[in-house]
């Protein structure tokens, strides 16, 4: 990827807030009884930062994750994202999912998963090959652009998935626990590639993941949620250089410890003790 | 179906005496090569001349038996000689009696088959995507596919005589339902991650409809345009045998109440030639439509 | 017909509970709903005149017709000979399909000879036996019975096939290396892993079975429903008519119900393991 990330019309300061949430609610009324899955989060994401978010499984965090990609509409509170009110999946937002199986086109070849959605944004056909064969090219599958998803293994596979969100150009990039189905080896390896991705293109980027380590290897900021229903227990700045490497970074002294700093907090969200600290 | 890693093989009767695909995670990155080749060990011309066996043996035996016992003296008059079928058979087929006979009930065929892939696939991704007009329909719909298709042929009679519209209305009547239920089903099957990945990049509308509704769903609809493929011809048939003045069907049925019989079996044959031509072109375009479908289950299975 | 038919199991997550669960409305009740609003409809057409009575007598008068004769015994009779075809040629197809299906199946040698002779004949119609059928038979029960269990034989073995190279290689390797014999083989291995599709294969030859026996009464004249429909139909009763397809309808429903009760029951102990085979 050639391309730096332009600054929309929307920026407003060096680090302005991109991604806003602001007192959000979801309770889901199933019959009889109603559950509250999450109870009343508030943070924000300035941009350009990469903040990961990790919480005890079961803590509501897909559910949030989808109320901030406007698949689903919140209870309460409202999600914003460069000042616009998200109500439907906005344009100007990319999801990676898990389930990278289940979120690439069967039926497409790999190149075509990428260009999809850039279609539907109308996009000149030139300027389209031009997206695809860069994007394809930072993940490192440029030879793979004919073969179809399941022809790949599942590294592979998510980083189409990974591709495509890049291709699509958004101001905002949600991971839902993308790499919880891989191996730890190809892991480490699509840990990096998103950070590297994330420093080329200046994309703000939300992480959602339930594993602590990578967590704090991965973002600026960790934000510990607590468990359902679900609120912010901590917010953490990680105050390591902004060079990563999975060797030399995970034995850094500081690393051991916000790694520690996280674990304790998550303990203490299982409990459902500590009121939110951030 | 488990969803495991992809990279990893697990030894399938097709592939275990071919060296699998190498388990070690870090192998996991290396593109694992899914040209299936299916039984290595037939190739040579050794190979080629079983294969040949395995295709033509068992028939060349059956014909020659068949053909061994009407050949006798007094052999039964209702089973003529292949010799005596096949020159029955070109003499009725390959004259102007296949345009005025055959392709007049090919053509309704295809009228009712269109007709019927159009309003079921239609029908169905309605259906499908709605669960309340599906809960609200589905009662009637249960009862009005366990209809056998063949009582509506003395009913459309009544209605509309015997000309190509009743024909090609119990056609239609009967293949409809195992489109639509497929259609209904497939639909209804659609990835909810795929759904979701689909709203976020913006793809609605037709769009969505054509790229992942229809392709979803594309592996039941086929099977149950197979399905109706093979009722279509026998609906095809039956609506000509009961009553008509023309079509293979009537033709058949006229030359046993002649007594002739070469000519009956004679359209006997053809009725099967066509049956197997429809559905090996069917396959064909099955294998082209569903490429995907087979390449994705064999990965799954690990072969 | 019988809905979806897709033998093969859908890869990957067929099923995911809840995913579409909040959708879920009242489902009995929307059931009947509909049922009511077809009767309704079906009723008013022919009553507001919208379509002439003659061509579609209203529902009310069709049922009633069907409630008097329900009441006789050729009604009974001529139920009794459908289903007695139906059920003599699909068991007959079944006994013959499972068979030879298991035995060409453990032998993949001898069944390769067998694949372009099944090919070709498979997808002949089996209506197109009728002539034969008649001349042989005439209007005899045999009649109804070739074409019954031509169409059926088809449909089971083709589902075996698939059901015996279904059969988990390791499973088969494991019994092998306990000491089982062939046929405790087949008992434990090879029975259950085919056992989802075989039924698959019988609630469609139910289905089919039906169709081709009503056809063979329609058309050769045998005695049954479909010979009481073509008689209606010559004598221009039509509220008949639309009684016997009503009447053949509720045969239909009520043999794909038994069926899938039966492929329940027969499954309940590995539906767990093998559901998807029934997609």
């Amino acid at each position: 990827m050639t391309t730096t990330h332009e600054h929309t019309p929307h920026h407003l300061g060096e680090r302005s807030a991109m991604l806003k949430v602001t007192g959000l609610q979801k309770i889901y009324n199933g019959g009889a009884t109603a559950v509250e899955a999450v109870r009343d989060l508030t943070f924000e994401l300035a941009e350009g930062e990469l903040v990961c978010l990790v919480g005890p499984s079961g803590c509501g965090k897909t559910t949030l994750l989808k109320c901030i990609a406007g698949l689903m509409a919140p209870t309460d509170g409202t999600v914003e994202l460069a000042g616009q009110p998200v109500l439907s999946p906005p344009p100007g937002m990319a999801v990676v999912f898990q389930e990278y199986g289940r979120s690439l086109f069967a039926w497409m070849s790999v190149s075509d998963n990428v260009e999809l959605p850039l279609k539907e944004k109308k996009l000149p056909k030139a300027r389209r090959a031009e997206l695809v064969a860069e994007s394809l090219a930072a993940v490192g599958l440029t030879e793979f652009a004919d073969a179809y998803p399941w022809q790949l293994s599942g590294g592979m596979q998510q980083r189409v998935a990974i591709a495509r969100a890049v291709a699509y150009e958004p101001q905002v990039l949600l991971m839902d626990e993308p790499f919880a189905a891989v191996d730890a080896q190809t892991r480490a390896d699509l840990e990096d590639l998103v950070r590297e991705l994330w420093k080329r293109l200046g994309v703000t980027v939300l992480f959602v993941t339930h594993d602590i380590d990578e967590a704090v290897y991965l973002g600026e900021r960790v934000l510990v949620l607590s468990n359902s229903p679900t609120v912010v227990q901590d917010d953490i700045t990680v105050d390591l250089p902004a060079e990563r490497d999975q060797l030399t970074t995970r034995q850094d002294e500081r690393f051991t410890q916000l790694r520690a700093h996280v674990y304790a907090q998550i303990q203490q969200a299982k409990k459902g003790t500590t009121a939110p600290a951030a | 179906m488990s969803r495991t890693t992809l990279g990893q093989a697990q030894p399938t009767p097709e592939n275990t005496h071919t060296p699998s695909p190498k388990a070690d995670p870090t192998e996991q990155e290396s593109p694992v090569a899914r040209t299936r080749r299916r039984r290595p060990g037939n190739r040579g011309p050794a190979g080629a001349a079983l294969r040949t066996a395995h295709v033509l043996l068992l028939p060349a035996v059956l014909i020659g038996v068949y053909w061994a016992f009407t050949a006798q003296p007094g052999a039964g008059f209702y089973t003529p000689t292949p010799a005596a079928i096949g020159t029955a058979f070109v003499e009725l087929w390959f004259s102007d009696r296949f345009f005025v006979d055959v392709l007049p009930s090919l053509g309704r065929l295809a009228v009712g088959f269109a007709l019927a892939a159009l309003i079921g696939v239609g029908l169905g991704v309605l259906l499908g995507l709605d669960a309340r007009v599906r809960a609200t329909i589905e009662p009637v719909l249960e009862f009005l596919r366990a209809i056998p298709p063949p009582v509506l042929v003395p009913l459309m009679i009544m209605l509309a005589g015997i000309d190509d519209t009743m024909k090609i209305t119990v056609i239609v009547f009967g293949c409809v339902w195992p489109i639509l239920l497929n259609t209904v089903e497939g639909v209804r099957a659609v990835d909810p991650v795929l759904s979701d990945t689909a709203r976020c990049y913006g793809i609605t509308g037709t769009t969505r409809l054509r790229v992942l509704i229809l392709r979803s769903a594309s592996p039941q609809i086929m099977a149950g345009l197979r399905l109706a493929l093979a009722l279509a011809i026998i609906l095809m048939v039956i609506s000509e045998m009961f009553a008509s003045s023309s079509g293979l069907g009537f033709a058949i049925v006229q030359f046993q109440r002649t007594f002739a019989i070469p000519e009956m079996w004679a359209g006997m044959v053809l009725l099967g030639i066509i049956g197997f031509v429809l559905s090996s072109l069917f396959e064909l375009v099955e294998g082209r439509v569903l490429g995907w479908y087979r390449g994705l289950r064999a990965a799954h299975r690990g072969e | 017909m019988s809905t979806a038919t897709t033998t093969a199991p859908t890869p990957g997550g067929t099923r995911r509970p809840g995913a579409r669960a909040r959708t879920a409305p009242n489902r009995p009740l929307l059931g009947l709903l509909g049922i009511a609003a077809f009767l309704l409809l079906w009723e008013a057409t022919p009553r507001l005149g919208v379509v002439p009575e003659r061509y579609f007598p209203p529902v009310s008068e069709v049922l009633l017709t069907l409630a008097q004769r329900a009441l006789t015994a050729p009604f009974w009779e001529a139920v009794g000979h459908t289903l007695y075809g139906w059920a003599l040629g699909l068991a007959i197809a079944f006994v013959a399909a499972v068979l030879l299906g298991f035995a060409l199946g453990a032998a993949p040698r001898v069944r390769a000879f067998t694949t372009s002779t099944v090919d070709f004949l498979r997808p002949i119609p089996s209506v197109a036996l009728i002539p034969l059928a008649v001349l042989m038979y005439g209007t005899d029960i045999r009649s109804t019975l070739l074409l019954v269990i031509y169409a059926c034989f088809w449909l089971i073995y083709i589902q075996v096939l698939y059901g015996v190279a279904d059969v988990d290689p390791v499973a088969e390797q494991t019994a092998r290396s306990y000491g089982l014999g062939r046929l405790a083989r087949i008992r434990y291995v090879v029975w259950p892993t085919t056992l989802p599709y075989l039924m698959t294969g019988l609630r469609l030859a139910a289905a089919v079975g039906l169709i081709l026996s009503i056809t063979a009464q329609l058309i050769i004249g045998s005695p049954g429903i479909g010979q009481q429909i073509t008689t209606a139909q010559q004598g221009n009763a039509i509220a008949l008519v639309y009684a016997w397809i009503i009447a053949t309808g509720i045969l239909g429903v009520v043999i794909n119900i038994g069926v899938r009760a039966l492929e329940r029951r027969v499954l309940r102990w590995h539906t767990s393991v093998r559901g998807e085979a029934d997609t």
